[in-house]
């Protein structure tokens, strides 16, 4: 096969290949903005929930399990509240629990990780094996044991869904550590005068903690879920606060007759869910669309 | 020659979007490479010459496409065909069959988990063989070919029990199994020893020979091209500066860009000019003693890997004392233990009165890293990325309690000044700089405590021509300014043979020969160090420029003349 006219065949490449690199940017951007728009959203219902509704989520605003409608949105309950207004006013229990649980998990992990990866030898087997025991036992046990041990009730809650992430941060920590320590950049620190813990705290820490940061908005996501979980078995927020899993567990006793009382907080957390994944996946720098 | 050339690139544009805009990374290139010739293409990072590789054979990274411009390839079966714009279907047709690739880096190029003959095969199952035992006879027969002993049990291997030379024949075999019409070569001796570089391009010059393939040939190198190549295409930021027959191009470049290329070549020019010090000085006052240095590393189940074996040499103040070698032959293990990170096995070393292998604690390492100070290779890696440039260099100051936040600062911009980087980059992050301004910054972090011993493991291995020239310079003028005394780590002859005053050859952890530089370099004893120095590239050249008569006008020799 000979080439009839490479002229057009080259304007009509260069239109398509350069539309696809275009298109694909669009793409990658779209996938960052709109769960962003989700997360803020969440974070202002937590914040100022009054701004979105205006109505109360404690008081019987109409007649009970209404389906959703312009003037109620997600429906009404069996007692007759607003479910909109319950699963706005419900983001601060949610959202606060997570931002606990993850700073626990965070701090306390990190910390563990640090410790493990520079000072090595008996103190990181010691460290490490118990990390293992940790994450040998299933997560939901694990936060139920340490909901009995502190109390039910929401922070009691958040703490005990922390703890259950302690050892994937510390694991990750460490292993960042393990690795930022043999770089040129940190014998270099070293052989220049550095101390343990000058090199430990200006070098070390701040090149390990990208992907702790980004692991930090994935646990975000599934302590929501989980502290979900914890409301929906009653060890959580007591009954009349608007609890996201909470919302869901009073409405599983209507599944058949108005589903939306289950089906949209369901949504929403699974959207807010989804989103701060997606946002840690930006933030760990991959761009997987 | 026929009318039409294998190979014709004309007015080749290539852009790739990136979140910042649009770049133009090839900005009307033209070339072409004949049938059994070799086309090099010399440029230095960044220049757009593996852009233009990848264009030619379809492979541009996601956000890249060609813009402008046509490459026509002539081959056999199907004729003239444009390759701009070819669909994905009849590239994958092409690749292997007429056009064949050999990558740069031969450690990442080859699947770890599959084995040598399954991988130079595999052109040949995706090219439609059925048959296992033509696919097999013709594997052994190409790893044959490439000068693989033993083809038959080497197939059997996988690629980490290979070394990087018979990796990069095997990379060669893989890229030979259709018998392509085109190959283009992307740096693909960049990653070798100069004696394994040596034996990869001749047999690459005989395969060539043999078969009337036709290659394009991608280096930083211009040394390489001149002994290598029959047409030289110089490009620099996306555009060729000069192109012509490689002997016409070499004996009266053109453009002043070429011009700089040659005279910053270590193995083609002078690129420093020092005062050789007197014999005297050589003997008296050494700095450094080295005696008997051993370092080996434990290995279960086996014998202890020596790396180092009774090394002993001395340096005089105020001198550059060279160690030379291929991998592994226990150079940097050498100058590390001389800056006190590694403890050897067996040995002394002896810095300005310390006797290094036995500090003890942290605190005596401190107080000697101020007298010692090691640059590393890869100025990517030594400069920690989040710490701005200001930062980088007062740290050690503030570790040692040097001066006030104010002095500190100070000496910082006076330190930058002395690396002849503007002092207003203090501001900067790593990122921001070049390679070797990245380089400058770590010389001047080294020098800013004082230091009387500067160990300088390859640290122009990894720098263009160009730059490696200037960074030479640099540091053969802080030596007579500040009286340092270095310790030079390299595998690079060219380069040793321009700043050592004194050498030691290293073989396989053995000092094969050492003593005063220009002894060692004009009249070598050891058979390795002669191999060393002939593996050296651009011999060709070099006799041409030492036998012409400057005041004469250039001659324009016939290539063959010159280059054969």
């Amino acid at each position: 096969m000979t080439v009839s006219s490479p002229a057009a065949d080259r304007d009509v490449v260069t239109a398509t290949g350069a539309g696809r690199v275009r298109a694909r940017e669009l793409w990658s951007r779209a996938g960052f903005v709109a769960p962003a728009l989700v997360v803020v959203v969440a974070l202002l219902w937590a914040v100022f929930p009054g701004l979105f509704t205006a109505q109360s989520p404690t008081e019987t605003a109409a007649l009970a399990l209404q389906p959703p409608s312009a003037e109620h949105w997600f429906g009404t309950d069996a007692t007759g509240r607003d479910l909109y207004a319950r699963v706005v006013y419900g983001a601060s229990q949610s959202i606060i629990g997570a931002l606990i649980a993850v700073l626990v998990g965070l701090v306390v992990g990190t910390t563990v990780g640090l410790a493990a990866g520079s000072i090595r030898g008996a103190v990181d087997e010691a460290l490490m094996r118990v990390i293992d025991v940790l994450l040998a036992i299933p997560a939901l046990l694990l936060s139920l044991a340490v909901v009995i041990l502190l109390g039910f009730g929401t922070t009691s809650a958040a703490v005990a869904v922390g703890v259950t992430s302690i050892a994937v941060f510390a694991r990750l920590a460490r292993s960042r550590v393990v690795s930022v320590r043999v770089t040129d950049f940190v014998e270099a620190a070293y052989g220049s005068g550095g101390t343990f813990f000058g090199v430990l705290w200006r070098h070390i820490l701040p090149n390990s903690l990208t992907p702790v940061i980004a692991l930090a908005a994935l646990q975000f996501g599934s302590a929501i879920l989980q502290i979900s979980t914890l409301g929906f078995l009653g060890y959580g927020a007591p009954p009349p606060t608007p609890e996201w899993g909470l919302l869901i567990a009073e409405g599983r006793n209507y599944v058949a007759t108005a589903w939306w009382l289950t089906v949209l907080p369901g949504l929403v957390v699974v959207l807010v869910v989804l989103s701060t994944n997606r946002l840690s996946q930006a933030l760990r720098g991959g761009d997987a669309a | 020659m026929s009318a039409e050339p294998l190979l014709s690139i004309r007015d080749l544009q290539v852009r790739y979007r990136t979140r910042r805009g649009d770049v133009d990374a090839v900005r009307g290139v033209s070339l072409d490479v004949e049938a059994g010739s070799v086309t090099a293409l010399v440029g230095e990072s960044g220049s757009g010459k593996s852009t233009v590789a990848q264009a030619a054979i379809g492979l541009l990274a996601s956000n890249g496409f060609v813009s402008g411009g046509s490459i026509r390839l002539s081959e056999r079966t199907d004729g003239v065909t444009d390759l701009v714009g070819l669909p994905e279907r009849r590239w994958r047709n092409l690749r292997g069959r007429c056009i064949a690739l050999i990558p740069q880096d031969p450690g990442n190029s080859l699947n770890p988990v599959a084995t040598i003959g399954w991988s130079v095969g595999e052109a040949l199952r995706i090219h439609g063989w059925t048959d296992r035992t033509k696919i097999r006879a013709r594997v052994l027969d190409l790893l044959e070919r490439v000068g693989i002993d033993d083809p038959e049990a080497r197939a059997r291997q996988y690629p980490h029990e290979l070394s990087g030379g018979m990796r990069q024949r095997v990379l060669i075999a893989a890229a030979l199994a259709l018998r392509p019409e085109l190959i283009i070569a992307d740096e693909p001796t960049s990653a070798l020893d100069v004696t394994v570089q040596r034996t990869v391009l001749d047999l690459l010059d005989e395969i060539r020979t043999e078969t009337g393939t036709g290659i394009l040939f991608i280096t930083h190198d211009l040394a390489v091209a001149a002994d290598r190549s029959d047409a030289l295409v110089v490009m620099r930021r996306g555009h060729v500066e000069e192109s012509g027959p490689t002997a016409e191009v070499l004996a009266a470049p053109g453009s002043a860009y070429t011009r700089t290329l040659l005279a910053d070549a270590p193995s083609l020019a002078r690129v420093v000019e020092r005062a050789a010090p007197a014999a005297p000085t050589l003997a008296a006052d050494p700095l450094v003693e080295v005696a008997g240095l051993t370092q080996e590393f434990p290995r279960p189940g086996r014998s202890p890997l020596v790396a180092v074996d009774d090394v002993s040499f001395t340096v005089a103040r105020g001198t550059t004392h060279a160690i030379v070698g291929e991998s592994g032959s226990g150079k940097t293990t050498t100058g590390r233990s001389i800056a006190g990170f590694h403890r050897p096995t067996a040995g002394r070393i002896d810095v300005a009165g310390t006797e290094v292998t036995t500090l003890a604690g942290r605190r005596a390492r401190r107080a000697f890293h101020r007298t010692t100070q090691l640059v590393y290779q890869n100025p990517y890696a030594s400069l920690d990325p989040r710490q701005s440039i200001a930062e980088i260099l007062t740290e050690p100051l503030r570790n040692y309690g040097i001066g006030s936040r104010a002095e500190r600062a100070d000496r910082a911009s006076h330190h930058l000044e002395l690396v002849a980087l503007d002092p207003d980059i203090a501001t900067r992050r790593p990122r921001e700089l070049s390679g070797g301004q990245r380089q400058r910054v770590a010389i001047a972090r080294a020098l800013i405590v004082e230091p009387e011993l500067v160990v300088l493991d390859e640290a122009v291995s990894a720098l263009d021509v160009t730059v490696q020239a200037q960074i030479l310079r640099l540091l053969a003028r802080l030596q007579a300014d500040l009286g340092l005394t270095y310790v030079f780590i390299s595998h690079d002859l060219a380069v040793v043979r321009q700043v050592a005053d004194t050498v030691s050859v290293l073989q396989r952890g053995r000092q094969v020969e050492h003593g005063p530089a220009a002894r060692v370099f004009d009249d070598p004893q050891h058979e390795y160090t002669r191999q060393l120095l002939a593996a050296i590239p651009g011999a060709s050249l070099r006799a041409h420029l030492s036998s012409e008569d400057p005041d004469a006008a250039l001659p324009i020799p016939h290539p063959k003349e010159v280059l054969r």
